[in-house]
């Protein structure tokens, strides 16, 4: 089923991708060939196939409650694009979270 | 003087600093200076930290001047893949996103190659986040094949591996998402070593899709590959994923090189249609030279390693598109549009529209589709099913044969500028690869002479299973040590594209 | 008063709930008291300057990784114990997916449809003071338990510029990320049915009840005001006798008790309001206020929000061994109701007393002071009352007052040998809050013995009775009720320090005899 273009303008506002017009029209057309190739996963037969999220399995991988030493304040701000009262300083936050 | 030193391998510049016969300095001048030399022409670094390599190197010669034990590696330059972070150099994962920043800490491996003597000479382009099979996704320009100067080096490792091709360093590291190591060392004509998932630290290493990220070396030998492979890896606390368990034997199998004995499986869904006829061609005399050098052939099918590619495809661009999140213009990196009136929403999508190249995009929106509500069991949830297929289907082979060959890549490199705007032909070249990143097996790419059509190297994939690297690099040391006699000369003597 | 344009329209309490059952669950968000973060060694505490409890992983720098604390998962598992839930065998964490300038990553690693603890409950119970303003005796409700499960915290962002501090109307915003990575649990109950007009209360009740539930386990400081316990509170409206579910409303910024027990009130007064005038309850989040004690909604978002969760890839699955779990149970401290009961019954008090010693917070103070010899009544007594009274003078906590459960059986001791009388007894707990020593001590150094001796208090007495001669009069003619005068008389000139009834008796014989 093709994707169509407010789908995939919705995908880009759900990614925080603020794209273009044209290039909205572009990746909407490269989208809707990449997803016809990628379903193909549909063709397999899969019933009672358990999924797999991590390919070497491992469980309980833990660490202990110990202390470790931080960063310091300098330079964890030293790149930020900017900085207030030792704080990061963002634009105005549009919705509650 | 330089020129020698440059074409010798890391064994054999190891073996010289620590026997007194070079300095530390001078092999590490020799290799700065083939890099400019050739760098305008192959651009295979975006950042060389000539202060960083001599100051490295200078220490590794007070260490052996004091009489200080000198590791494996001591001394030997290497290229480092410019997503693992360096405290002491930018790490821009090629992407202009990050153009600029300077990671507050190393990677576990940047760490490692330090604490063992071993000369970073620079960070190496790649393809954006590690999304690409050219480099050409890079946000700094291509780099180019050391063969044919108009030619992809593969990727997204393609820095790496034209840089060893290249002899600007010995040794190269590179990151293996779908086949990232192993395809641009099959087009460079070099080896490319994807290890066993999770034998070596993603501490540091920024992620692209964190199941099936894995960090590997690039050389110009197998030996040369198995030296850099046991410095690198090991279990890390730092790394939940990553595995506590002895690193395989490596350099002993690639010194063993006998295959007499052991099972080879061709995987028939490898070496149909689609591939080019010169790389079959040479694919096949590997595996005849296989026979003859003592080892038992057999068809071994794995009827879901054709839907591996659509697999991936969804897998990795999910994980992709949770893992690039962050790249949000708050804490780090590009802000863009912040003129005092826009929303923190808007200025994260305008800088992160401006940031992200096109590939990138696509996999973001591809990621976040997958995961969609209404959309997550159909296309990742599948996917992941189909990933365990492909592990059972890796199973029952291993059941059967030691290891399992195909050819690396359907085709030679191609043509700067061919695929860019065709995302599906790029994705083609990770066929043969995908397989063993999903299911975490180890797998490499050693050089198996040159396609008769257009002069251009050809990877034989070698695949093992997990933890059982030792064994592809027992077979690859064989492949090599029989070709190079039969050449009589180093491969990359006939690459001309720096002649 | 409400700045809205169409004022809210409410159906008042008992009509609401004379026609409406209410529905209703809570979320509870806890802080756990780890020392180090959920997924790396940086401190876990609260305050500190901005900034600087990060590292790269807590940071969310690129190329960082988490790994798991076993001190966390073990806090959460003696959670899930404690309340009476399975301990899954294998689950996995999972990623939840959203934009937010306080979180590092833009995405939060949780627990989605593995969550580590499953299916309890905990019994909650209304004393009779606490169901009384709603006109009913007590009542025990079990709150089903739906899961129990892990995540890390945000940073916090302080939004400047705007008038209210809050979201709405702010210029920027300044983000400290220290809190960031601290390990959550988040509890969720099953919808609790049946309580009536009791679900005000029984929701307090169960905050209160799983407070100090999770404060006996050691887990967390629970303390709503510092933030590291908070909840949000889900109301819905059934129609009496209709059979269906009401939407429900979930309301959050319910920062104390208090106000979870307001929020529910007012929520089912204005949801009621709605349906009686035939609308739909909008499915939406809502926001407490604090001082006018009304929800308003939240920002309506265009989309409801998908998250997207998919398994992380950066953690393995935790797989809890039995013995391990074995343990944890075995190591569970005797839960809050079940002791309160025991020493309920132990202390020959009643509910409502062990209320009371509950709500101050006494409990452990009142239990060391029994142990180290005081009378319960004794205990009772100047735990709640003087040193309660203190403690809410000076802005402190009972368990924070300079004076010990030890010290506090020696000074009721004292009172009940004669050597002190109640009002010395307050003067020595001063004395010993101020810093002057043990209470012995103190009464040495402030000279605080009781006067029994005869022949000291003859004097006053015989003072007392010649200033007071209309009173000794009606004493002696047999109105002995008057006597209390006289002896306050003599307390007076002694200072406090005669003994009360010894004054009593001597009056009484010298004005009989005569």
């Amino acid at each position: 089923m093709p994707i169509a273009r407010d789908d995939v303008a919705h995908l880009a506002r759900l990614s925080r991708l603020a794209l273009a017009e044209d290039e909205l029209d572009h990746l909407a057309a490269q989208l809707d060939v990449i997803i016809a190739a990628v379903a193909r996963v549909q063709e397999v037969a899969a019933d009672g196939i358990p999924p797999t999220s991590h390919a070497v399995p491992l469980v309980n991988v833990f660490r202990e409650d110990t202390l470790v030493p931080c960063l310091d304040a300098e330079t964890v701000l030293s790149q930020a694009p900017a900085v207030e009262q030792q704080r990061f300083r963002v634009p105005r936050i549009l919705a509650e979270e | 003087m330089d020129t020698e030193l440059t074409r010798l391998t890391a064994a054999e510049i190891a073996a010289a600093i620590r026997g007194g016969e070079v300095s530390a300095a001078q092999v590490t001048g020799a290799h700065l200076a083939r890099i400019e030399a050739v760098e305008p022409r192959v651009r295979a670094f975006l950042h060389v930290a000539a202060d960083q390599a001599r100051a490295a190197a200078a220490a590794v010669d007070q260490r052996r001047a004091a009489g200080d034990q000198l590791g494996p590696l001591a001394g030997v330059p290497l290229a480092l893949k410019d997503v693992f972070t360096t405290i002491d150099m930018p790490t821009t994962c090629g992407s202009a996103i990050l153009d600029g920043w300077c990671p507050p800490y190393d990677a576990t491996i940047t760490r490692r190659l330090r604490d063992a003597g071993v000369v970073i000479l620079g960070k190496t382009n790649m393809d954006e986040f590690a999304m690409g099979s050219s480099t050409e996704n890079s946000a700094f320009g291509p780099s180019h094949n050391p063969w044919d100067l108009g030619r992809v080096p593969g990727g997204s490792s393609g820095g790496s591996a034209a840089a060893v091709a290249a002899y600007e360093a010995p040794l190269g590291i590179g990151t293996d998402t779908g086949g990232s190591i192993r395809q641009p060392g099959a087009v460079c004509g070099v080896v490319g070593v994807k290890p066993t998932y999770g034998g070596n630290s993603r501490y540091g290493v920024v992620a692209f899709a964190s199941s099936l990220d894995t960090p590997g070396p690039l050389a110009r030998t197998v030996l040369d590959a198995a030296l850099l492979h046991e410095v690198m890896s090991g279990h890390d606390p730092c790394d939940a994923t990553s595995v506590d368990a002895p690193v395989p034997p490596v350099v002993a199998a690639a010194r063993q090189a006998d295959v007499s004995g052991m099972t080879i499986g061709v995987v028939p869904e490898f070496t149909g249609d689609g591939v080019q006829a010169g790389v079959l061609a040479r694919f096949t005399e590997a595996v005849e030279l296989l026979e003859s050098l003592g080892a038992k052939v057999t068809e071994v099918s794995c009827p879901h390693f054709s839907y591996a590619l659509p697999a991936y495809y969804l897998i990795a661009p999910s994980e992709a598109s949770s893992n690039l999140a962050r790249f949000d213009a708050m804490r780090y990196g590009l802000r863009v549009g912040d003129d005092g009136t826009r929303s923190a929403e808007e200025v994260m999508a305008l800088t992160r529209a401006r940031g992200f190249g096109a590939e990138v995009k696509r996999r973001i929106m591809l990621g976040t589709y997958a995961l969609s509500s209404g959309y997550y069991d159909a296309y990742y949830g599948k996917a992941q099913q189909v990933r365990t297929l492909v592990i059972r289907d890796f199973e029952a082979a291993f059941e059967r044969v030691d290891v399992l060959v195909s050819p690396t890549t359907p085709t030679t490199a191609f043509p700067l500028g061919e695929r860019v705007d065709d995302p599906m032909a790029m994705y083609l070249a990770d066929l043969f690869t995908i397989p063993s990143d999903l299911a975490g097996n180890a797998a490499l790419s050693v050089p198996c002479g040159l396609a008769p059509e257009d002069g251009l190297p050809v990877g034989l994939q070698i695949m093992a299973p997990v933890l059982a690297d030792d064994r592809m690099y027992r077979v690859g040391a064989a492949v090599e040590a029989a070709l190079d006699a039969r050449r009589g000369y180093p491969l990359l003597n006939d690459a001309k594209g720096l002649a | 008063m409400s700045s809205t344009s169409t004022a809210t329209r409410l159906v008042a309490y008992d009509e609401a709930v004379s026609r409406y059952d209410p529905l209703i669950g809570l979320e509870t968000h806890v802080e756990l008291s780890t020392r180090t973060k959920l997924f790396c060694g940086c401190p876990a505490t609260f305050g500190g300057e901005p900034n600087t409890h990060l590292c790269p992983v807590c940071l969310g720098l690129p190329g960082s990784l988490p790994v798991p604390n076993r001190a966390a998962i073990e806090y959460t598992i003696r959670i899930g114990l404690a309340l009476n839930c399975s301990i899954a065998e294998w689950c996995r964490f999972a990623r939840k997916n959203y934009f937010y300038p306080d979180m590092p990553k833009n995405f939060q690693i949780s627990q989605y449809d593995e969550p580590l603890c499953t299916d309890g409950w905990l019994d909650v119970t209304l004393d009779e003071a606490e169901a009384a303003p709603y006109g009913t005796g007590p009542h025990t409700f079990r709150v089903g338990i739906e899961r129990v499960h892990l995540e890390e915290d945000t940073g916090k962002s302080q939004h400047m510029g705007g008038a209210t501090g809050r979201i709405h109307g702010a210029d920027y915003s300044l983000v400290d990320y220290n809190r960031a990575g601290i390990p959550l649990v988040e509890i969720v109950t099953k919808p609790v049915e049946g309580t009536g007009q009791l679900a005000p209360a029984a929701a307090h009740a169960y905050v209160k009840e799983l407070r100090d539930l999770l404060r006996a386990l050691g887990v967390s400081d629970v303390r709503m005001e510092e933030g590291s316990l908070r909840s949000d509170v889900n109301t819905s409206l059934s129609p009496r006798g209709s059979g269906r579910w009401g939407t429900r409303t979930e309301t959050k910024n319910v920062n104390s008790l208090r106000s979870v027990e307001r929020a529910v009130q007012y929520e089912i007064e204005r949801q009621a309001a709605v349906l009686d005038a035939g609308e739909r309850v909008i499915q939406e989040t809502r926001h407490f206020h604090e001082d006018s004690g009304i929800t308003t909604a939240g920002r309506s978002k265009e989309e409801a929000q998908d998250y997207r969760y998919f398994p992380e890839p950066d953690l393995v699955p935790l797989a809890p061994p039995r013995d391990w779990v074995e343990q944890i149970r075995a190591s569970l401290p005797e839960l809050p109701a079940i002791r309160r009961a025991r020493l309920q019954e132990a202390w020959g008090i009643t509910a409502a007393e062990m209320t009371d010693i509950r709500n101050a917070g006494a409990l452990d103070l009142v239990e060391q002071t029994i142990a180290a010899g005081a009378t319960p009544a004794d205990a009772r007594k100047w735990w709640l009352n003087e040193l309660a009274r203190r403690a809410n003078d000076t802005g402190t906590e009972l368990t924070s007052l300079p004076i010990t459960p030890a010290d506090v059986a020696r000074i009721a001791a004292l009172v009940g040998s004669g050597a002190l009388n109640d009002k010395l007894a307050r003067q020595v707990i001063e004395g010993v809050l101020a810093g002057e020593g043990s209470p012995d001590e103190v009464v040495a150094g402030r000279g605080l013995a009781v006067v029994s001796d005869d022949a000291a208090l003859a004097a006053a007495v015989d003072e007392a009775i010649a200033a007071n001669p209309d009173v000794a009069d009606k004493i002696r003619v047999g109105k002995v009720a008057a006597v209390g005068a006289l002896v306050g008389a003599v307390m007076k000139a002694t200072r406090e320090q005669a003994d009360a009834s010894r004054v009593r008796e001597l009056i009484l014989a010298r004005l009989t005899q005569s």
